[in-house]
Formats: structure tokens, sequence, C-alpha cells
């Protein structure tokens, strides 16, 4: 892809006082993506997200909207428009007039207005609650007065600063559905900031992931589930399995490793990646790791014994403690075939593929 | 006998709230039934309905000179508490500042202060300083008076206002003018009618202040005092006095009224915001 990028983020830098909240981040956002900021709090993701919209401004570095850069350039002059994180509905004006606020500005003709004003709340489904005050809709409601409120402006970018936060969680799941339909259907660049990692990965075709006002890593979000690069970031995406392993041959991409269990493998090199007295960490998905049922066979397997055992409903998550391993095994087992149903202290053996093992910086 | 939560129910309570609200508002009610009473003494039986002391009023240079500086210092006094107040409410509600605790507090106190006491310390300031006591002494004093109904009235109003409403504005393509006329001042709008109202209200009955600080220009309070010394004089203060109570319930009743309004819309919208 040649494109101009829509966004293009420059080594950017943010101080107050001595705190640095953005430290040297660049990134491209192509036009029409769906990306997320993905991170814990205090990692920059709002700082960022803020920056593009013209409320915070960088202390250096620069910033281009479609080519032009918009250091400098008021919020009001900027071509992005930002779902907050509380909405921010007007309470003093009904729902249209949420809506119609920033078409006033543009000097429309009235039935022009009127026109664009009702697409936009057809658009999420509000047609219906034009008239009612902000006090008298739900939070689901809320937040799409705010999404038609953005979308009606026609923005080049529209920002979301944790928009499903404040939605309980079957709420979130439909919205996450609608969003990502929305988006597809206007066709313009979204920036999601959020630190919810089931709702980067399931909304986004890019995710960069943030710590501590840098970025550790942007890919697409099986990439970065499955491939991160760092213990960090890994960690943060849910849970791994972590171990130690001696390196044993190492080239420019690629990393040999002697693990404690797992055998010997060759692993992708992860950018940034440096030894430590001669080690690696390793990491495997707990739901990578599969139980062997009576004496069905696999061609890398391994032998523990269950210490624990946590049911969840649709999973059950085993602790397996393997002979020779500083720690347990957490395994995460579909119910399917009864892995809820194993005694505390009965002998597994575990199935692997060796693909599933990822090297780690730390 | 038992009420609903098994505390034994009193037949006195009744009886002591109903001694209470007489005692209270009685003496009161009595203001504009003699107003209208036929006769210069404040006795019954009632000696017959006239309207004679309220067209008196009307015809009293005095009294129209003591209500039109009071009207003066009201006014005055309702938009400097009001402006001043703003200011305040603003820095405590938007703000983390050292000494906020105590600010609030030393700005709230003059509630709590004798106001004699008060007044006699402004007194002996100003006339240490050799300023000449007029309105204007009485409207200095009366704002320090006044602030903290003010504060109180905006605090409430401001302490819901959202930040992200201006941002949401000026996100939306509006100036920064802009956004304070369709954003900022619709939504304090109520807070600040409710905060002149209530401080002209509390200026126009306040009398201690203006008796040390008004020199040769009472207000009607200070004029109402004068006059009670003149037995002939009651029933046109009894007309005076009930046209001025009149006035204050009607203003306090609306001010309530508004920020009522305002409160419980900014509450629905600071409930999802919590």
């Amino acid at each position: 892809m040649h494109e101009t990028p829509m966004i293009t983020i420059e080594a950017v830098n943010k101080f107050y006082g001595i705190y640095k909240a953005l430290d040297d981040v660049s990134l491209d956002i192509a036009a029409g993506e769906f990306f997320s900021l993905l991170g814990p709090s205090g990692c920059g993701k709002t700082t960022l997200l803020r920056s593009i919209a013209g409320f915070d401004t960088p202390s250096t570095g620069d910033i281009r909207i479609d080519g032009q850069s918009v250091i400098g350039t008021p919020p009001n002059r900027r071509p992005t428009n930002m779902v907050f994180q509380n909405y921010a509905i007007f309470p003093h004006l009904d729902v249209e007039e949420n809506v119609a606020y920033g078409l006033k500005r543009l000097k429309l003709d009235a039935n022009e207005e009127r026109r664009r004003v009702g697409a936009a709340l057809d658009q999420v489904r509000l047609g219906h609650l034009g008239k009612r005050r902000a006090h008298e809709l739900s939070g689901g409601q809320r937040q799409r007065v705010a999404l038609a409120r953005a979308l009606v402006m026609r923005p080049k970018v529209l920002l979301l600063d944790e928009p499903l936060s404040a939605l309980d969680k079957k709420l979130r799941e439909e919205m996450q559905v609608e969003l990502r339909s929305l988006q597809k259907a206007v066709g313009i660049t979204f920036i999601l900031v959020t630190h919810d990692q089931y709702e980067a990965l399931a909304l986004s075709d890019r995710i960069a992931v943030m710590f501590g006002g840098r970025i550790a890593q942007v890919a697409t979000p099986k990439e970065i589930y499955q491939r991160p690069t760092t213990r960090q970031i890994a960690d943060f995406l849910g849970g791994m399995n972590f171990m130690k392993a001696r390196i044993t041959g190492e080239t420019s991409t690629r990393l040999t490793v002697e693990t404690p269990r797992f055998g010997g493998v060759t692993l992708d090199k992860p950018l940034g990646f440096t030894a430590r007295n001669g080690t690696a960490t390793v990491g495997i998905r707990p739901e990578r790791l599969r139980v062997l049922w009576d004496d069905a066979r696999a061609e890398f397997e391994l032998a523990g014994k269950v210490v624990d055992r946590h049911y969840f409903g649709e999973i059950t998550h085993l602790i397996v403690d393997v002979p020779g391993m500083e720690q347990p095994l957490s395994v995460s087992e579909t119910n399917n075939f009864g892995a809820d149903d194993i005694p505390v202290g009965d002998a597994v053996r575990l199935a692997y593929d060796p693909d599933a093992l990822v090297a780690l910086s730390d | 006998m038992s009420g609903r939560h098994g505390i034994p129910k009193s037949r006195w309570l009744p009886a002591y709230v109903t001694v209470y609200l007489a005692f209270l508002y009685l003496p009161i009610l009595l203001l504009p039934i003699f107003s209208f009473n036929n006769a210069a003494t404040t006795t019954f039986p009632l000696a017959g309905f006239t309207t004679k002391w309220y067209a008196s009023l009307w015809h009293n240079t005095a009294l129209l000179e003591a209500a039109r500086n009071s009207m003066i210092v009201g006014v005055s006094v309702a938009i400097l508490s009001t402006v001043l107040g703003i200011c305040a409410a603003r820095a405590i509600t938007r703000y983390r500042f050292r000494g906020q605790r105590a600010a609030t507090g030393l700005i709230m106190a003059p509630l709590f202060l004798p106001e004699i006491i008060f007044a006699v310390s402004l007194l002996m300031i100003i006339l240490q300083l050799g300023v000449e006591l007029s309105l204007v002494t009485v409207i200095l004093g009366q704002v320090i008076f006044c602030l903290p109904y003010a504060m109180s009235v905006l605090i409430s109003g401001f302490g819901g206002f959202d930040r992200s409403l201006e941002e949401a504005s000026l996100d939306l393509g509006e100036t920064a003018i802009g956004t304070f006329r369709r954003v900022t001042l619709p939504v304090v709008a109520p807070a600040l009618v409710s905060s002149l109202l209530v401080s002209f209200t509390v200026s126009l009955d306040e009398f201690i202040l203006a008796f040390f600080l008004s020199g040769t220009e009472p207000t009607l309070p200070v004029y109402i005092w004068g006059q009670l010394r003149f037995a002939a004089k009651l029933p046109g203060v009894l007309a005076l006095g009930s046209v001025m109570i009149l006035i204050s319930i009607l203003l306090l009743t609306l001010s309530e009224i508004i920020r009522r309004r305002a409160e419980h819309r900014l509450r629905a919208e600071g409930a999802l915001n919590a």
C-alpha cells in the first residue's frame, strides 16, 4: 500500500513537567482503517487521541491528517470528530438539536440540515427519539446520539475515547458489533481508545499496544494476540504461560532455544530482542495446550498432575504441575469433553503444537 | 398505638407543629391584615377595609427615595455577588488547589458570623480610611454578606457542569466564543439567574449593615425602622412591609424553581457520568 496515510504521527513527545505522557510515538494509520490504541490507564493512549483531536498539543513532533500538518490547528478546524467517554450530550438540547449542533455552523438550508440529521439518526437507529432530552435517554442511546452527532459532520477521522466503558457487558457486546458495521458502512477511519483487550481484538483492523507513553507493538489483532513481541504485551492480552529457555542458536531473525519441557525449538526473534545470561522468555497461550483423553496420542506431549481447577462456564482452567518446570502450566480447555470433571490430583497428558510457542523480549 | 416503624405516634406532635407554624407565620399574616385596616392602631376588632395606606405610599417622597436606594443597592449587590461568586465557584468546582477548603470556608463564613460585629468592624475600618458613608459602602458590605448565598447556588450549578461539553462543542466546529454562548451560558444560566435573585432578596431585607453603613441615604429596612418611632406612621409601614414580603416571596420562589429545574437536569446528566 503506497497511498498517503490518513494519519501520520511523527516522533511525537508530550511532557507534563518531567512526566513523559508520550515518548517518541510514530504511527501511520490508513484511510478507512479501524485502528485501536490499547493499553492500561496512564499509558498515553488518551493523550495521543486528544492530540489528534487538538485538545492536547505535542511538545515536539508532527501530526498530519490527510497529508496536512495540524499542529497549531484548533479542534474546531480539524477534520476529526470525537465521541467522548461520557458522551458529553448537551443537556439543554434535545437529540435532534444535539445532532444538528455542528451543522448550524455550516449554514445549510433548513431542508438539507433536517435531511442530514434524520439520516444520521437513522444510521444509529434513533430516528424515533429525536425530541428526547439527554436525561431521558439510556446509556446506549446516549452513545448513539454521540456517534450520530460526530458522524453527521462527515469527518475524515472519527475518534472514540473509551466509548463502551460506561455500558454493561451485554450492551457493550451489542454495541461492539454495531460499531464495527457502522464503520464498514461509513467507510471512514475510526480510531478507538480502549483498555479492554477483547474490545480491541474484536473491532480493529490493527491495534497499537501502548505502555508508559511508548508504542510497544502495532499489528493485526491476530498477530498481536498470537505473536506478541514482549512479555508485557503477551500478559496484557490475556493469559500466557511463561518459561525461561536456554539459547542454543541465534541468527538475525530466528532464535533456537532449549525449553524445560517443550524440547528444542526454533522461533521468530522478536523486535529489539536481547538475551539475558544466554536465556530467552518463551510463552504459550493456555488454550494452545490440549488435554489428551484416554490413550489418545500426539506428536508433542507432556505429562503432569492437575493441582487446581477453575470453572468458567464454557471453559475450565486446569492448573497442571509439570515436573521440571518452574511454574505450573495454565491450560484452558473447553467443557465439551468433561475437562470440568477432571479431579484435582489426577495425572494428565497435554498435547501442544511447537508453532504455538513464541519467543518474547522481557 | 404505634406508627409504621413501630415508633409510638404521639398525639402531641400535630399540636406542636400547629403551634410552631402559627408562631412562625401568624405575625407575618397580621402585617397584610392590618395594612388593609381602616384605623391607625393595630388592634382588633378590625375597623373596616381600606387601601389608603397603600395609596399613601405613593405620595411619600422619603419612602420612594428609600425604595430607590434599596433598588440601587439590591441590583448592584446582586450583580457584584454573582460575578464574584462565578469566579470563586468556577475555581472551586473546576480546579484542585492548595487551600481550597480554607478558601471555601472563609468565603462562606459571613453566613455564620454575628452580623452586628461584622458591621461594626466594617464601619470602624471605613471611618479610619476616611471614606464617606454612602450607598457605595452599603453595597460593599452587603456583597461580602451576600457572596455566601450566591456561592452556594452557583457551586451547585457549576458542580454538575461537565467540561467535556465545551470540548464537544469545539470538536463540532464551534469557536470558543460560540461555545460560551451556545453551551456554557445556557447550561449555567439557571444558576446565574437564581444567584441574582437570591442576592437581590437578601440585600433587600438586610438591615444591620445598611443601618451602620448607609449614612444619610437609608434603604427601605432602615427607613422602616426610622418610621416605627411614630405611631401614626405604623399602618403605612405595615403596607410597605406587606409589599416587601410579597416581593421577597415571589423572588425566592422563582429562584428556587429555576435552581431545582437546572439541578434536576444536571443530576440526570451527572448520574451517567459518575
